[in-house]
């Protein structure tokens, strides 16, 4: 169990299995072999998971949001909550300061800041000890607003139930081929200002197109945060994609089984 | 970059495995990187290199197999490998597939044992 935040996952390596055939060689003499086959982030994968189980205890949604630095993720949230009846709290990561975090915090937005330094990314561990600064128990959903960065957020699993990509009409409608990997994690992607459509030579069809090659089943969504529709309709979107409570009861009902185990 | 805390995770683990088979150090270290696990091959090497030096891997080699993409087309029934990156199936051009490797990265293999000096001097003992 964790002690700090007492949600039930056991941080234990079950399932790690390997020939103990030496146990009785205190020191290794030969050269030996092993085969693994072991994730490289599987410690981060566990810790996700360990957020995740945590977030579905509160009955709590999370949301990775991701794309690049001014794609408007910020903005979307600031403005999302005055078309929405959903109670959402921020997880902010940065480089630097709580400017984000400050933003959403004079919006009336529960928000707590992580500052990076110079990492690229946020991974499961940061968002773990966000986690015991926010409440999450008069909250429908947690977003999670990573670092501004199109490559190394993709490799991480924070412990979101769901990906959000956004990528902005003024970025241009090559990034979705460019950075393939963000997008294929994507369940939902957002192309935001849209309202700046009519000033950019910006594909909507063909950027849906590459879309869908690459991930066919996201859903695309077309936003700009002067058109109260267009965030309804993520409102509806993320109403649509809450976890199912009763599969997580499940889950939770699983672990505590094999913690007793 | 994060190419550099990759390599953290990955010693880490090469760590962990060495210690419980009793080695006190690292000689090979086998990983496979898929094409769109988002990471450049390039840069993990260096970043290996660099941050080996301080630890139980430090002569390890790094051997790295870059993963392309395998999809099942499941209209087709066809597994095979592709080298565009999307998942459509080069065949029919649909999209009913199923990505089967090329997305992750795995720690394959590793070759440990005692330190070259040890092994000199169990020789000498022998």
């Amino acid at each position: 169990m964790c002690k700090d935040c007492g949600c039930s996952l056991t941080r234990s390596e079950n399932g790690h299995h390997h020939h103990d055939d030496i146990h009785s060689n205190p020191q290794l003499n030969d050269a030996k072999t092993l085969s693994v086959i072991h994730k490289i982030l599987d410690k981060n994968d566990i810790e996700a998971q360990h957020n995740r189980n945590h977030f579905e205890k509160s009955g709590v949604t999370a949301f990775n949001l991701m794309s690049s630095p001014g794609s408007g993720k910020t903005a979307l949230l600031e403005h999302l909550h005055e078309h929405s009846p959903l109670n959402y709290a921020v997880i902010e990561g940065d480089l630097e300061t709580s400017r984000d975090a400050d933003r959403l915090k004079a919006k009336g937005i529960d928000a707590f800041q992580i500052q990076t330094g110079s990492a690229c990314h946020l991974d499961a561990f940061m968002v773990h000890s966000a986690l015991h600064n926010i409440d999450l128990k008069p909250l429908d959903i947690c977003f999670i607003e990573n670092v501004g960065n199109l490559v190394c957020p993709a490799s991480y699993d924070v412990g979101a139930h769901k990906n959000i990509v956004l990528v902005s009409i003024p970025e241009g409608d090559d990034k979705v081929e460019k950075y393939p990997v963000m997008f294929r994690r994507a369940d939902l992607v957002i192309i935001s200002k849209c309202d700046l459509l009519p000033h950019f030579d910006f594909d909507i069809e063909d950027t849906k197109l590459h879309i869908l090659r690459l991930n066919p089943d996201a859903d695309i969504l077309e936003v700009s945060i002067k058109s109260p529709e267009s965030l309804q309709a993520v409102s509806h979107w993320l109403v649509e994609n809450r976890f199912d409570s009763k599969q997580a009861t499940d889950t939770t009902e699983a672990a505590q089984k094999s913690e007793v185990n | 970059m994060h190419e550099y805390s990759i390599v953290l995770a990955l010693i880490e683990q090469c760590e962990k495995h060495a210690a419980q088979h009793q080695a006190n150090s690292v000689k090979r270290v086998s990983i496979k990187v898929g094409v769109l696990s988002g990471v450049e091959p390039e840069l993990l090497k260096s970043a290996f290199d660099t941050f080996k030096l301080d630890g139980i891997c430090c002569d390890a080699k790094l051997e790295m197999h870059v993963q392309p993409l395998v999809l099942h087309c499941l209209d087709c029934d066809i597994k095979q490998e592709v080298t565009e990156y999307n998942i459509l199936c080069p065949d029919c051009r649909g999209n009913n597939t199923k990505v089967l490797d090329g997305e992750d990265m795995y720690l394959m293999q590793l070759e440990v044992g005692p330190k070259d000096e040890d092994m000199i001097k169990a020789n000498n003992v022998a």
